[in-house]
């Protein structure tokens, strides 16, 4: 494995909107290391789902990209489902309510595995048992309306897994989720990454769940790369002052709001 | 932008509109272009279009002028049409408030009019209605208007529904209006909007439908329609397809003139919803 | 969920023979003496309006349509021999203009703006506003009387002594007019219909999912898109059915096939009142059974529709 998976340099990507462009990302330049977990933090509206989209290859017709992202890791460009899985905030709605569980997760691997319908619904029902589906057999013909919030994201993690990608992309997984699920889905993807040796795109706004389980940080503020370094690192020594108010607004509660302001 | 110009920068909007004001300017001077009675007899039978200038689009089996006759039919179908529509949404409209203001058993039972009306085939319905009540513009207008009132009851009792929780109403009725005062002067012009897009596929169903109960010959008979037009062309279908074909086209022309209308304003106004 | 198809049927049931029954009656009493003459003499009352319906309605449950005037037999068995001609006709016209419009609804749909796309829509919207008895005219004067591909007229061969499958191949014969003139305009709707749903369902978050998964773009636009699609178009279907026997009166008089439409214009004709009451009747309670069906069909094609949310 070489020693980085992707690398974007000068990365700018702008939204035509009623005849005018704003710049969603600009001039990013960011590395992805193979095997880490990579957590992308900032606030709404910073550009964090342009920059996954956009890895993703899976921007609006209205988009436009300058800039340069290299896969070493592939070699060439790299195929959505079997390269990638793409994990979305609201799994309710990105699950297609008339189609059965299975078939959502089946579908991906016999697209890129190879397999025929019998033995991708095989493989849909281990996974639905790795990401802790209980009676993963009767949950193969479900349909998402029949499942709480919580077991859709998990089913959506399977689907994005089913055809064993090297890279996980999870746009905000958890946001729709109360906390409790929140940590559990969390572990799992934590759990799913280790297991199989795939290397994380993490999404959050919030930096402290990313903390938790992160081994770096990258922190965007307004379509800009603020910074980007070991998770350790970047929570002692925050370089920008942008980050440092992130960090205090969430460790320490009681830091009064001034500090925020000062830094702006 | 007003809703006019953005109308007409849709080429839906702008062929739409256009078409429509032809059709207009020809049912509103019909009698000044054609001053004489379009059933009058005007020059030899079944002369073939463009043959003759001064009849350009032939004449029927009794020698009638086609093209008088054409642009007569135009006030008939537009008449009826709009008329039709008008009376099909006032009655919706007012049922379709009443219901949802109501509620209750008289929403229940209102609603189970509205069922029955919409389970029986309007066509039939409109058929049985003239043939009863005998074929004139008004019974026409009203057989048709029978069929179509039930779409707008429904829409305006949601829409009614939907709109009598929010605030404005909770303040009429603290300030001591009487329910149907607020449900005429509060709740109904909110709820016109929605009711009045259904308008243009109202007008455009009544006129085919129009046609199809004047091709049928239940139409006042002393009245050119597109419809009768038709009818009579069949008779000879052989030898003077014109006769049949012409006004299926100014038929064809008028609905799709409707619907391009229609089209255009939905979007007109919707951009201009999204920037407000 | 199935109970309350039916309690809303049979209410539906309840209230439509009554309901027109009622709108008839109301109609006749400003009307023509005779008329009302000879509804008298076929009821062979001349008791109030509620007692009549009364008699009608309980009748009705013994499957009793009354007497008519104009072909001097039971109304039941006249309808019933012309419903199957009528039947034939709005079944092959709605597999005509479903399947089509849906699959031409796909095409358009799968590629929202493309050339082929604005082709479809123009030529659909074009083929909407289009009178059905027109077109079946046109139709006619194409095919039969120019090209003589198809016969004119009526739904099968007069006296041709044909049995069997011959039969069924010269009343198909018969039937491609009509069905295509009929079928063509409902075919546009339902094919604007597709395209309008499809449109929609590409701008859900699960079509951004499927394209996530890489899946072949046959696949997204089949499984992902038209399926979803697909569920409104089924209700429209319900909606029409009104509408299409409706519009299967004109078509088979332009056609001169001896059906149920034909039935009505001829009632009318004869000024057969208990026959037209009879036919509206009937015509009622197919539109209620079609309802059932497309309920059942969606209730198969949505896994969502619970009991609560049954359309009544
Ligand atoms: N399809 C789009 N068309 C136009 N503008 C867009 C589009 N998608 C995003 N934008 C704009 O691009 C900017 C960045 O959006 P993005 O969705 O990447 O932010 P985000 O960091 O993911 O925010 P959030 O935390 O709310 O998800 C925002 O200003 C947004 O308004
Ligand atoms: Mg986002």
């Amino acid at each position: 494995m070489s020693k980085t998976f992707a690398r974007l340099s000068g990365l700018t990507v702008g939204y035509d909107a009623d005849g005018q462009t704003g710049a969603a990302l600009e001039a990013v330049d960011l590395e992805i290391v193979p095997g880490e977990r990579l957590a992308i933090i900032g606030e709404s509206g910073s550009g964090k789902s342009t920059l996954a989209l956009t890895l993703a290859g899976l921007l609006p017709d209205n988009a436009r990209v300058t800039g340069h992202i290299a896969w070493p890791a592939y070699g060439e460009a790299p195929l959505a489902g079997r390269d990638y899985g793409f994990v979305f905030q609201d799994a309710g709605a990105s699950l297609n309510p008339v189609l059965s569980v299975g078939e959502q997760i089946a579908e991906v691997a016999q697209r890129h595995l190879g397999m025929g319908w019998h033995e991708a619904y095989g493989r849909a029902r281990h996974l639905l048992e790795r990401v802790r589906i209980p009676q993963p057999d009767a949950a193969l013909h479900t349909y998402p309306h029949q499942l709480s919030g919580g077991q859709r994201q998990r089913v959506c993690i399977a689907s994005a897994i089913a055809a064993r990608p090297k890279l996980l992309i999870a746009d905000e997984p958890t946001s729709a989720l109360d906390m409790v699920v929140q940590a559990e889905i969390v572990a799992l993807l934590e759990e799913l990454v280790r297991e199989d040796g795939m290397t994380l795109l993490f999404v959050t706004h919030d930096i402290a769940l990313a903390s938790g389980f992160a081994d770096r940080i990258a922190v965007f503020r307004a379509g800009r790369l603020v910074e980007a370094g070991p998770t350790a690192e970047v929570l002692s020594r925050p370089r920008d002052a942008y980050t440092a108010s992130l960090i205090a607004s969430h460790i320490d509660l009681a830091t009064p709001p001034l500090v925020a302001e000062d830094a702006a | 932008m007003s809703v006019l110009s953005r109308l007409l920068r849709s080429p839906e909007g702008a062929i739409g509109l256009a078409l429509l004001s032809l059709l207009a300017l020809m049912a509103i001077f019909a009698g000044v272009i054609f001053p004489d009675d379009p059933l009058s007899i005007v020059g030899p039978a079944l002369v073939q279009p463009f043959t003759d200038a001064s009849l350009p689009f032939g004449t029927d089996r009794l020698g009638r002028d086609v093209l008088a006759e054409l642009v007569h039919g135009t006030r008939a179908s537009l008449a009826v049409g709009i008329a039709a529509a008008v009376v099909a949404l006032v009655i919706g409209s007012l049922v379709g408030t009443l219901a949802g203001f109501a509620g209750g058993l008289v929403d229940e039972a209102l609603m189970r009019v509205v069922d029955a009306f919409q389970i029986v085939p309007s066509f039939l319905l409109a058929l049985a209605f003239v043939s009863v009540a005998g074929a004139s513009l008004p019974v026409v207008v009203l057989a048709i208007a029978l069929g179509a009132w039930t779409a707008p009851a429904r829409l305006a009792r949601a829409e009614v529904l939907s709109i009598r929780e929010r605030d404005y109403v909770a303040a009429a009725r603290v300030i001591g209006m009487h329910p149907l005062e607020i449900a005429l002067r509060e709740v109904l012009p909110n709820a016109l909007g929605p009711v009045l897009a259904l308008s243009s596929v109202i007008v455009a169903s009544s006129v085919l439908i129009e046609a199809a109960l004047s091709f049928l010959g239940l139409s006042d008979p002393n009245i050119v329609t597109w419809g009768s037009m038709i009818a009579e062309g069949r008779n000879v279908l052989r030898s003077a397809p014109f006769l049949s074909i012409f006004p299926g086209i100014a038929l064809m022309l008028t609905v799709l003139g409707v619907y391009l209308f229609s089209e255009g304003l939905a979007e007109a106004l919707a951009k201009r919803r999204a920037r407000a | 969920m199935l109970l309350i198809v039916i309690a809303g049927t049979f209410f539906l049931l309840e209230a439509a023979p009554g309901d027109a029954v009622d709108a008839y009656l109301l109609s006749i009493g400003g009307g023509d003496p005779a008329l009302v003459q000879s509804l008298r003499e076929s009821y062979g009352l001349d008791q109030s309006v509620f007692a009549r319906l009364w008699l009608y309605v309980t009748a009705l449950f013994r499957l009793d349509l009354g007497w008519s005037v104009v072909f001097g037999r039971p109304i039941l068995d006249v309808i019933l021999e012309r419903l199957p001609n009528t039947l034939w006709l709005m079944g092959s016209a709605v597999a005509l203009s479903f399947g089509l419009g849906s699959a031409l609804g796909i095409v358009s749909g799968a590629r929202p703006g493309s050339a082929t796309d604005r082709a479809l829509s123009i030529g659909s919207l074009a083929l909407y506003a289009v009178p059905s008895f027109w077109l079946g005219l046109v139709f006619s004067v194409v095919f039969a009387v120019q090209l003589r591909w198809f016969p004119t007229s009526g739904i099968e061969t007069i006296a041709s002594g044909k049995e069997g499958f011959a039969r069924a191949l010269d009343i198909a014969w018969h039937l491609v007019l009509p069905v295509a003139a009929l079928g063509f305009i409902y075919l546009a709707l339902f094919l604007r219909m597709m395209r309008a749903g499809m449109a929609e369902a590409w701008r859900q978050d699960f079509a951004l999912a499927a394209r996530a998964k890489g899946l072949r773009r046959h696949r997204i636009v089949v499984r992902h898109i038209a399926r979803n699609a697909l569920l409104p178009l089924v209700t429209m279907l319900g909606l029409q059915a009104a509408t299409m026997l409706g519009g299967s009166v004109v078509i088979e008089s332009v056609f001169a096939i001896p059906g149920f439409g034909r039935l009505a214009q001829e009632a009318v004709a004869g000024r057969d009142a208990p026959l037209l009451t009879g036919i509206i009747v009937v015509s009622a309670v197919l539109v209620i059974l079609v309802n059932l069906a497309v309920d059942i069909a969606y209730g198969l094609l949505d896994p969502r529709v619970g009991a609560a949310e049954v359309p009544t």
